[in-house]
């Protein structure tokens, strides 16, 4: 069991999300960086989607009623169990009445918890993710308060190497110096319909992301992209990735908790690898998009796929 | 509701690395297309390597697994489907709503009845009177997107939204009405209340209607 003391500005359980279901209109939900949810699980020995917390620009407080092992991955920050500082992307053990801190990050939006076994919620169409505007899924269907106690599901791995144990967490995407995140967008349905000035604009602006970006949706900030706007369209299937560009004329991204179904005019959609990347984006920094193939983002999304298969085989061989 | 049996085109465009939308050329909404897509969804969803199918209004989204269904052979299998798919039929029963319309929780009845030039009687009566088919279930869990609403009754969304409205509210919204499957904020203009659960997470079938449903609202009560 574990007890909430503090839950930060926005804490929630999360797996790797819903499939199957968006043609009853319930969305994917899910880890928002799903592949430092994955390596959180592998560190600890879970399978890649056992549930975990996902925090919110940290400020988690919890306490361990038991002994367990842990890993804290995603954004920069710092992270302590009482007074000892653990790294990030590292798999640590808490004695039982040990509390765990999640600090304001350095660089990046979201840390992953992941527990031996997991967290123990019910599954609710194939899984434990909250569903945040549905209501459903998670503790409660909601984000985490202060006082939830969260039960963790047993653990069936027998080795315990008892020592801190992590990976170099930089170095599990591509590592740049500049302020401004770069992601991979395939064009969408809309794209070819926007005049060359429009499509050059929006590839060329730097995106400041607006503070009111959430689980749902990212809102960006720049140049005002008006010119030829295709209109509203019957309302069709979206996905989280997406792009969409409503008559505000500044363009926005479907998150995680995105409705499933929109009408307004696609640029394009963030492909899959480079979707956590876009999650971890601190508020008010800068996001560029380019152009890639569908085949570019199979290649960049097999190359994730073979860097966490690299992560599972040294976490299987430590010790 | 029904319209030409031509067989449109059907266009095809990437929503990412492992999704293809179908679309028919732009035109108001088609039940005879409806049907279509119905077909094609049934028949897209047994193909190995589709993981998902979303039908949307006079659309549908297919979700795959790239790695072992190329984009380029799903499109091709889909044009397949299209030129072959029948026009898939509505459920035979129909599903009863009923309704108590005005009063607090139909406020807007009164203004948007007066704005058709009716009655609120003459609205509900209406309202009431119609056949009602799902077309597609989005925007929220159980959330029916309904085809069928008299076009007397059509009505303008709210210039503000409302920040939260009740799970159960009958509302309306340009050419379509619905019912708020979960409380949540909306732009629609609410005409009544209903106590019929539309969604919930815990059962083994979540959602009350799916594409092809039929319903009608029986009135329980005006209030005015």
């Amino acid at each position: 069991m574990i007890e909430i003391i503090q839950p930060g500005i926005f804490s929630s359980i999360q797996d790797l999300g819903r499939r199957g279901f968006r043609s009853i209109g319930v969305g994917q939900s899910g880890a928002m960086d799903a592949m430092a949810l994955r390596i959180a699980n592998i560190l600890v020995g879970n399978s890649d989607d056992a549930a975990g917390i996902e925090t919110t620009l940290g400020g988690l407080e919890l306490c361990f009623d038991a002994d367990c092992r842990f890993a804290v991955t995603g954004a920069d920050a710092e992270v302590a169990l009482d007074d000892q500082v653990l790294s990030v992307w590292s798999l640590a053990t808490a004695r039982a009445g040990q509390v765990l801190r999640i600090g304001w990050p350095d660089a990046g939006m979201r840390n992953y918890i992941a527990f031996a076994g997991g967290v123990d919620v019910p599954v609710l169409m194939g899984s434990r993710a909250t569903d945040l505007k549905g209501g459903f899924g998670g503790h409660e269907g909601r984000a985490l308060r202060q006082g939830d106690r969260l039960s963790l599901l047993a653990h069936t791995s027998q080795d315990d190497p008892g020592l801190p144990f992590g990976i170099a967490g930089r170095k599990t995407e591509p590592e740049s110096d500049s302020p401004v995140t770069t992601v991979r967008m395939i064009p969408a349905a809309e794209w070819g319909q926007y005049s060359p000035d429009t499509q050059q604009s929006f590839l060329s602006a730097n995106w400041q992301l607006d503070p009111a970006s959430n689980r749902v949706g990212f809102r960006l900030r720049g140049p005002m992209l008006t010119a030829k706007t295709p209109r509203e369209l019957l309302s069709h299937g979206i996905l989280p990735g997406t792009v969409q560009l409503p008559p505000s004329g500044q363009p926005a991204v479907q998150m995680m908790d995105a409705n499933t179904c929109g009408g307004y005019p696609k640029l394009g959609v963030v492909i899959a690898a480079d979707l956590g990347r876009l999650a971890q984006t601190r508020l008010g920094d800068a996001v560029r998009f380019v152009l890639v193939s569908p085949e570019e983002a199979l290649q960049a999304l097999r190359a994730r796929e073979n860097l966490i298969s690299a992560v599972r085989v040294v976490c299987h061989h430590r010790g | 509701m029904t319209g030409s049996r031509d067989v449109d085109d059907l266009s095809l465009s990437s929503l990412g690395e492992a999704a293809i939308l179908c679309q028919l050329p732009e035109g108001s909404l088609n039940f005879d297309r409806q049907r279509r897509i119905w077909a094609l969804a049934e028949s897209a969803e047994a193909l190995p390597g589709v993981v998902e199918v979303v039908p949307g209004m006079n659309n549908l989204l297919v979700l795959h697994d790239p790695f072992t269904l190329s984009h380029a052979a799903l499109s091709e299998l889909l044009l397949g489907l299209w030129a072959k798919a029948s026009y898939k039929d509505c459920a035979g029963s129909v599903t009863e709503i009923p309704t108590s319309y005005g009063g607090k929780a139909g406020e807007d009845l009164p203004e948007i009845a007066a704005r058709a030039g009716l009655t609120p009687e003459e609205f509900v009566a209406l309202h009431a009177a119609g056949d009602y088919v799902v077309y597609a279930l989005g925007s929220q869990p159980g959330f029916a997107y309904l085809g069928g609403l008299d076009p007397r009754l059509a009505t303008p969304r709210r210039s503000v939204p409302r920040p939260l409205l009740e799970a159960g509210c009958v509302i309306i919204g340009g050419e379509q009405t619905a019912v708020q499957s979960r409380t949540s904020p909306s732009g629609w203009n609410v005409i009544g209340k209903t106590d019929i659960e539309f969604f919930d997470a815990t059962k083994a079938v979540p959602a009350l209607l799916s594409p092809g449903s039929r319903l009608r609202f029986v009135v329980k009560e005006i209030v005015l």
